[in-house]
């Protein structure tokens, strides 16, 4: 009854379900005491990881093929980790951004229990096929989210999502198709051994369809393109969810990919590593330049997300020192908490000013010095100056690059933290500006619940503070079958 | 070439047709039909290829009636928010993107 | 934990609290912030004390744990590190209680001392730190607590300011990562050592350790503000007068130079930086950044520029005694590094005292002034004599060491880049103590604030601290000789850490 593998997901089901009959913008509190109880779970999931290894459950007694096989490793207990830390502080930020009546918040709660459900689900599935339907399930509550009581402007964005998000699926189906057909199971931990540099043609295509499906899914320039709206369009609480977890999700299967089942494909051709790799550092160089031009806020942080996307996947050439895993992970957690603050802060922003763009920011620092000061810290995990969580990412990041001799992508950390510095002080600046009281056309600070701004500043200071202390997640990160 | 191999190979040409219309076509409801073409393909080479010895696999069978329920659900999605859409602009045409 | 790996963390804590609980200290609460502020900076003053009589009874003080497998915070006190704790926590406690009367009745306050807090932390963990990790982190640390500093005012030219500071030290920051990571995988850690630490790799690394050493010393040379990375820091002018004095005196150009001596002395090693020729091209660097600083400041017609323009040219005093290989030269430059502070603190405290009391903000306008503020003035020009090195003060030693270090290493032409910038150094400061002293008034200031009060020129917590500096600014260079003077603490470390035979 208290394995915690089987409750990550049953939970957010059940509290999911239970808010959507309870009525619109109904089931806050609830959530916000199931989701302590799912970190409470993370943490023995933790504790259970360390002490023995791998967790294997087979849901219900059934064994695979035909049942479902739930499995636990330092990886995917990491991912889980990173999922419940930053969906608890959210959730609270959430039910006081919702106001009662307000349309976004209508169905936020059931469709946030349901991608959380779908999150916790894949990172303990452990055949192909599952991922797949997890996969689904967290990008059809993902769109649900993005569209929910928006407008035109918003219901595109989500539509385009959702064909992104479809293709993306579409893609890695087939590619479930065609292993199945060839080695007549999906279960990754039997096809790993099976899958070897001499495989037939039709597995690399196979791992060619689930590569380019999930690198559209995790918006990999130049498959970025439906990420700036749908993220940028959102309530700041859907902004977040979205850019902290849900594009980590697709990540983390194609790295599961990669260095599980096709890691006999993926070690024997050295070059393919630098596709992703090339694909991310154009996107940090891509990425980085819209955010500093982009005239709204949100669109400011979703084309950070673009960027700081493309640092994960400049891992993947360095995939063979366990190094570069544990960078790939610190970024993912030091993106998650620091994107999610910055998205909180940038929902405190615009309500308070009653406007979006980042020329109307003057005076801020004024005005609410708590919530600058929640985005400063964020900004600077996200430009990896330390101490934070990124710098720690970067940090191993360019040591695994110049290991390897892979100066490249050194310097392309290097100029992207740079960049990055250039967007982030944007921000600051404007908002440092001090507002002369008597002009006319000084914005309006409406007054907000404080603890919006607290639960931005959490997860800011938490990006910040990981920078100091990241040896048990690393530690972590290493237990198990990952590598 | 066995029955099953023929099925696959139909499969992955409506899987073919299903991306490109997803990709090309700006008509959203036909979009739709595209994706779901797409979807079929899919299922066509799970089925078709899973068919070995003559003898049909179970394991493919149901991985393909989850799939179908997913689309279902995936359609059900994109066709509320195409109705929405066209009752915000009158349009079944997706709004020319702006990227700011 | 015991109490000797506690006080490495109490000192970053006697800035770090005050500066947190003040952030969330309404901006009304004047009184109690004043309290948490200079409680903090007593503390820390305490504290350092504690740890100099310790390290020179040869007590052991180190902190450190793992932040990723294999990569240490650490934090160590030696006296090299004394050196720069000393200087910062005594200027820290007189800077603060500048500031407080500076911004009497300004907006912001609570964010401004916060900030002032983190960047002292900053400047301790930099002078703490045992290892290039741990450096590095204290130092982009300190370029982001300075930031919201140097664009306190607000206004657009203050934030342009701001943003050229950030690019300068940032792309610096770069590459001194770049560096310290090169380094790492060359050796496997990056810890300070008194001998220095890779003088164990094999010689066919020789070009990567020169290629390593410009991307360091071009990192933390911006910082000291070593020609031609030095052009943020006339723009950070823009900041209130105590940020400046802070910045100059103190913390940034400081930490730099700081920077400086430990990549040369602990992980390069004298000897073997000056087997691999990287000495010479460092002290010309030196030179010619001392001679355009001067020839510079000369052309300022702003005070706070002039001055700018001089903590160019005086901070690489220090690189120069570091460049110059012997013993003399060595003692020279630590010594600089507190007496260059205490000189150039009082002169931007001075400086603040003319724009605050009278609005004056240019040599041009400073006509007469020392009759309106006579010990205003009076501290700016004791100050002004050390910085050309008249006998008795702090300059004189500093300079008559660096001279000798020159002569000891054969290398004349550094003694005649430190004649030629003292005769600089005397024709941008002379004309404006005689415009000071001996030039008619031309009523009325260009904006008269604080009125006399008797005696008092100005408030008496803006007169006080420079007052503090000038009489130290004598003292050091009187007391040179005796047992506790800066000088006896720099041949303490040139003996005792670099092993060498000082004179």
């Amino acid at each position: 009854m208290t394995d915690p593998l089987v409750w990550l997901i049953l939970l957010p089901l059940t509290w999911a379900s239970l808010a959507f009959p309870s009525g619109p913008g109904r089931g806050a509190w609830l959530a916000i005491a199931a989701l302590g109880v799912q970190l409470m779970l993370v943490l023995l999931l933790v504790v259970d990881v360390t002490e023995s290894g791998i967790l294997v459950r087979a849901v219900g007694g059934w064994g695979a093929p035909l049942g479902i096989d739930l499995a636990a490793d330092g990886l995917s207990v990491a991912m889980l980790l990173l999922t419940q830390v930053i969906a608890l502080p959210l959730a609270i930020y959430a039910r006081s951004y919702f106001s009662a009546t307000a349309p976004e918040g209508k169905y936020f709660w059931p469709l946030c229990g349901f991608l959380l459900a779908g999150l916790n689900g894949l990172y303990l599935s452990a055949d192909l096929f599952n991922l797949y339907v997890t996969l689904e399930l967290v990008g059809l509550a993902a769109v649900g989210l993005v569209a929910a009581g928006g407008g035109a402007r918003q219901i595109a964005a989500a539509l385009r999502y959702l064909f992104a998000m479809l293709l993306g699926s579409g893609a890695y189906l087939l590619a479930v198709a065609l292993i199945y057909a060839a080695y007549g199971t999906v279960s990754m931990k039997t096809l790993a051994p099976l899958i070897t540099a001499e495989a037939p043609v039709v597995i690399w295509l196979a791992g060619g369809l689930m590569l380019a499906g999930l690198m559209l899914k995790t918006a990999l320039f130049p498959f970025h393109f439906w990420l700036p709206p749908a993220h940028g369009g959102a309530s700041a609480p859907v902004s977040a969810l979205l850019s902290a977890l849900v594009v980590k999700a697709s990540f983390y299967l194609l790295l599961r990919l990669w260095l599980g089942p096709f890691a006999g494909l993926t070690a024997g051709a050295g070059l393919l590593g630098w596709l992703p790799a090339t694909l991310g550092a154009l996107a940090i160089l891509w990425g980085s330049c819209q955010a500093i031009r982009a005239q709204r806020i949100k669109m400011l942080i979703a084309y950070s997300t673009v960027a700081q996307l493309g640092y994960l996947f400049l891992i993947f050439p360095l995939l063979t020192g366990e190094a570069a895993l544990r960078a790939g992970i610190m970024q993912a957690f030091a993106h998650g908490l620091a994107k999610a603050a910055m998205f909180m802060t940038a929902g405190v922003l615009i309500k308070a000013t009653g406007q979006d763009r980042v020329d109307s920011l003057a005076g801020a620092a004024q005005q609410l010095p708590l919530t600058m000061f929640a985005f400063g810290l964020a900004g600077v995990t996200l430009t990896g100056l330390p101490p934070s969580a990124g710098f720690l990412a970067k940090w191993q990041l360019i040591e695994a690059a110049m290991a390897q001799g892979a100066w490249i992508i050194a310097v392309v950390v290097l100029v992207g933290g740079l960049l990055a510095a250039g967007y982030v002080f944007r921000v600051l600046r404007q908002g440092f500006l001090l507002v002369p009281a008597t002009s006319a056309d000084t914005s309006v600070f409406h007054p907000l619940p404080r603890t919006l701004e607290w639960m931005a500043l959490l997860l800011a200071a938490a990006s910040v503070l990981l920078g100091l202390r990241g040896v048990e997640l690393m530690e972590l990160v290493s237990l198990g079958g990952a590598v | 070439m066995t029955s099953g191999l023929l099925f696959a190979c139909v499969g992955a040409l409506l899987f073919v047709m299903g991306v490109s219309g997803v990709l090309l076509i700006r008509h959203l409801l036909r979009r739709i039909l595209a994706f779901n073409l797409m979807g079929s393909g899919a299922f066509l080479v799970l089925v078709g290829l899973a068919q070995r010895h003559g003898v049909a696999d179970p394991v493919p069978q149901a991985m393909v009636l989850t799939g179908i329920v997913v689309a279902v659900a995936a359609t059900a999605l994109a066709l509320a928010l195409v109705r929405r859409l066209h009752a915000l602009t009158g349009k079944l045409e997706p709004p020319e993107a702006d990227d700011d | 934990m015991t109490l000797n790996e506690a006080m490495p963390l109490a000192v970053l804590a006697s800035s770090l609290l005050p500066g947190l609980i003040i952030f969330l200290l309404p901006e009304a609460w004047i009184g109690r912030r004043t309290v948490l502020n200079l409680s903090g900076a007593v503390a820390k003053l305490v504290l350092v004390g504690v740890l100099l009589v310790g390290v020179q009874g040869g007590v052991d003080y180190g902190f450190g744990y793992a932040v990723l497998p294999g990569l240490d915070l650490l934090f160590k006190v030696d006296a090299l590190g004394l050196l720069f704790m000393g200087l910062s926590a005594s200027l820290w406690l007189l800077t603060t209680l500048y500031a407080i009367g500076y911004l009497e009745g300004a907006p912001q306050r609570s964010r401004f001392f916060g900030f002032f807090s983190l960047c002292v932390t900053a400047t301790m963990g930099i002078a703490m730190a045992g290892n290039l990790f741990t450096f590095f982190i204290f130092y982009e640390l300190l370029t982001l607590s300075t930031f919201p500093l140097v664009v306190h005012r607000g206004n657009d030219k203050a934030m342009n300011g701001g943003t050229v500071y950030l690019a300068y030290t940032l792309a610096g920051g770069a590459l001194l990562l770049i560096g310290i990571i090169w380094l790492h995988q060359l050796l496997g850690h990056g810890d300070f050592a008194h001998a220095g630490i890779v003088t164990d790799l094999d010689p066919t690394y020789d070009g990567q350790l020169k290629i390593i050493f410009l991307l360091l010393i071009v990192g933390v040379g911006v910082k000291a503000a070593i020609v031609p990375l030095h052009g943020w820091l006339p723009q950070a002018m823009v900041a209130p007068a105590p940020v400046s004095a802070l910045l100059h005196a103190v913390a940034v150009v400081k930490a730099g130079a700081f920077g400086v001596i430990r990549i040369v002395y602990e992980i390069y090693g004298i000897e073997f930086a000056h087997t691999l020729h990287l000495l010479t091209p460092l002290a010309m660097a030196a030179a010619v950044t001392i001679i355009w600083g001067s020839l510079r400041a000369l052309f300022q017609d702003d005070l706070k520029k002039r001055l700018a323009y001089s903590t160019v040219s005086q901070v690489s005093y220090i690189v120069l005694g570091v460049a110059l290989f012997g013993p003399v030269g060595t003692v020279g430059g630590l010594v600089h590094l507190v007496h260059q502070g205490i000189m150039k603190i009082t002169l931007f405290f001075c400086a603040g005292n003319y724009a605050e009391t009278l609005g004056i903000h240019k040599v041009s306008e400073m006509n007469g002034v020392g009759r309106r503020m006579p010990l205003t003035t009076l501290a700016f020009g004791v100050a002004a004599l050390g910085m050309m090195g008249v006998p008795l003060t702090a300059g004189a030693i500093s300079k008559g060491w660096l001279i000798e270090g020159a002569r000891a290493a054969d290398m004349n032409w550094a003694i005649w880049v430190l004649w030629t910038s003292s005769l600089l150094n005397a024709a941008y400061f002379l004309p404006i103590l005689w415009r000071a002293g001996f030039r008619q008034t031309a009523p009325p200031w260009p904006a008269e604030q604080l009125a006399r009060h008797g005696w008092r020129e100005t408030a008496w917590l803006l007169l006080l601290p420079p007052l503090v500096t000038a009489a130290a600014t004598l003292a050091v260079g009187i007391l040179a000789t005796s047992e506790f003077s800066p000088l006896a603490w720099a041949q303490f470390i040139a003996r005792n850490e670099y092993r060498l035979v000082v004179p």
